[in-house]
């Protein structure tokens, strides 16, 4: 499967009802799923839109397999329609002056005269349409759409699919199916996708490797997994949804008793001896919610009552509760264990090693989750 | 009144139709293709072109005339070009009206269409590159028809400026009947020699084909909106 290059970079001047904006990204992507992860405005669909060749960057190069695409020096930018990527819009963008079988006609024109009608009558199949090939796309949902436009995109066989926010519009049970369509087109075509997406659960659930895009750059590549795990930064970790990120100090640091101690000015934290932070250092670090270990405090003897922390409020989520706690603190515990608490309003929580996440780096100040007005 | 119908020269308001549905046809041609170039394409020089196309909306009938008459005169290459190809001079002839009819309808055309063009949404369109499709492939299979409604008003009322020309018509073509006299033309001709009934014959009739065109345009778009 052709490997896919990408290398550009693009400006914009500032305009009327826009900032400046620049964008500069690289990265390679394989015959697996990339997901472009980010905020909007963070430059993503810009890079899809390069890659199909809608627009054309001020620099760099664009290769797919042993193909350029496009590249600046050389002064090549190959034609979308040369391109051989297909591409899934956010709208299904499917011709609404078409019925769902022209659509699909429409697309087959690349495929030898006498493959066509097999062709489409195979994706038809393939995407469960056939019932409504003759329907107008205003004339299906909005599940059946979709599955007719990624239909429309694979009929000339596409050596890359770029999918832009795919699921946007659609409700949960949409998504889902989508999500399954997506597995199975994958199976079938075994292909490499560009995926575009703000959405955290979109890129888990459909994502090889994930390309963490802000402000026109990557700021972190790698599995979703891992990404969420470990964070390269507070920024990146508060995209991904992650709670309790914190900067503050180390006060204690002690390797033979085997402790770490830090402070965010309202909250102290103990902990097993973490090596990236040492003694003094001002850091920044996230909590794992999922990983501290709370646990009710018995009112009656008031035992441990001593590293306690007050409840503020407990919010139910759908398997588990979520307790907030002063210093912005919060703790995910599991229902039954909230249950049997009894309306605690003291707990006592432990930070085990693998709970923090000390970010590598100073911590940086300037973070905020700024939107711009370029998709 | 019937009597007047039927003393009347009918030869105007057919050499009318017959330079209407010409200079629509021309403006079509020319139009769409401009105003699909302009929606679409940034290039040196396209201020120039919409500053040009826009031109004859807004100079006086007779400027435009004696420029025509300057730039297609038996002396002017072009005119004497058309002389040696078609072996009649071009103007003073019934073709010259087609001439002053399309510097009229052009321009309108290309700011309808224009705006028409503009208003597909480009994702359609870039979703057909995508599929493999020809910039030729894209225009017809899917800007024209996605802009089709506007396009089809803005011929109407093309055809409806070109049915109407009078100043450009009277400058490069003439007032020679059975020959280049257009019912704008033959309405003058009628008003100026005290003809006053046929004068009222002909302008019912224009009156009457100007809000029929209308009539039809508008239930033509209320069928397509429902």
């Amino acid at each position: 499967m052709p490997r896919l290059l990408v290398e550009i970079r693009k400006s914009y001047p500032a305009a009327l009802d826009s900032a400046a904006f620049d964008l500069d990204v690289r990265f390679e992507a394989g015959d697996d799923v990339t997901v472009l992860f980010g905020p909007s405005g963070a430059g993503k669909t810009l890079t899809l839109e390069s890659i199909a060749g809608f627009i054309r960057p001020d620099q760099g190069r664009i290769e797919l397999g042993d193909d350029v695409l496009f590249h600046s020096g050389a002064g090549v930018c190959r034609a979308a329609r040369r391109r051989g990527c297909g591409y899934v819009f956010q709208k299904d963008a499917l011709f609404p002056h078409m019925s769902l079988r022209q659509n699909l006609e429409f697309a087959a024109m690349t495929l030898p005269a006498h493959e066509r009608g097999r062709r489409v009558q195979e994706v038809l199949e393939q995407f469960r349409l056939q019932g409504l090939a003759a329907r107008r796309p205003h004339e299906v949902s909005g599940g059946e759409r979709q599955r007719g436009a990624i239909a429309r995109a694979l009929i000339g066989r596409p050596r890359l699919l770029l999918l832009d926010e795919p699921a946007r519009g659609l409700d949960v049970g949409l998504r889902r199916e989508l999500y399954a369509t997506l597995r199975q087109v994958r199976a079938d075509y075994r292909l490499g996708m560009v995926l575009v997406t703000h959405d955290r659960e979109e890129a888990f659930e459909l994502g090889d490797r994930m390309l963490v895009c802000r402000q026109g750059r990557i700021v972190q590549s790698g599995p979703p997994r891992e990404i969420y795990r470990h964070p390269s930064s507070p920024e990146v970790a508060r995209l991904l949804g992650r709670i309790n990120v914190f900067e503050g100090k180390v006060i204690d640091s002690d390797e033979s008793r085997d402790q770490t101690r830090l402070s965010t000015g309202e909250l102290d934290i103990a902990t097993a001896h973490l090596p990236n932070a040492p003694n003094g250092a001002r850091i920044a670090f996230a909590v794992d919610a999922e990983r501290v270990l709370a646990r009710p405090c018995d009112p009656s003897t008031r035992n441990g009552s001593d590293g306690a922390l007050r409840l503020i409020r407990a919010v139910s989520l759908h398997d588990h509760v979520r307790l907030d706690f002063p210093g912005s603190l919060s703790v995910m515990v599991p229902e039954d264990l909230f249950e049997q608490s009894a309306g605690a309003n003291e707990w006592s929580v432990e930070f085990p090693a693998e709970s923090i996440w000390v970010f590598p780096g100073a911590p940086d100040t300037t973070v905020a989750a700024g939107d711009e007005t370029r998709g | 009144m019937l009597s007047d119908f039927s003393a009347i020269d009918w030869f105007p308001l057919w050499l009318s139709l017959r330079v209407a549905c010409l200079a629509t046809a021309i403006s079509l041609a020319v139009g769409l293709t401009l105003a699909y170039v302009l929606a679409n394409r940034r290039f040196r020089g396209r201020n120039l072109v919409e500053a040009a196309v826009t031109l004859p909306i807004v100079l006086p009938p007779t400027v435009l005339g004696f420029y025509l008459l300057i730039v297609l005169g038996r002396n002017s290459p072009l005119g004497g070009a058309y002389e040696t190809l078609f072996g009649v001079p071009l103007v003073f002839t019934w073709q010259a009206a087609v001439v002053a009819a399309c510097l009229h309808s052009i321009p309108l055309l290309i700011r309808a269409a224009r705006a028409a063009f503009e208003s597909v949404d480009h994702t359609f369109e870039n979703a057909a590159r995508s599929l493999g499709a020809t910039e030729w492939r894209v225009f017809w299979k899917v800007s024209l028809p996605l802009a089709r409604r506007s396009i089809v008003a803005a011929g109407v009322f093309a055809f409806a400026r070109a049915l109407g020309d009078f100043g450009v018509t009277m400058m490069i073509a003439g007032n020679i009947p059975g020959s280049t006299q257009t019912m704008a033309v033959a309405i003058y001709d009628a008003v100026q020699s005290g003809q006053t009934r046929v004068a009222n014959v002909l302008v019912i009739v224009m009156s009457a084909l100007a809000l029929t065109i209308l009539w039809v345009m508008n239930q033509a778009g209320e069928r397509q909106a429902r």
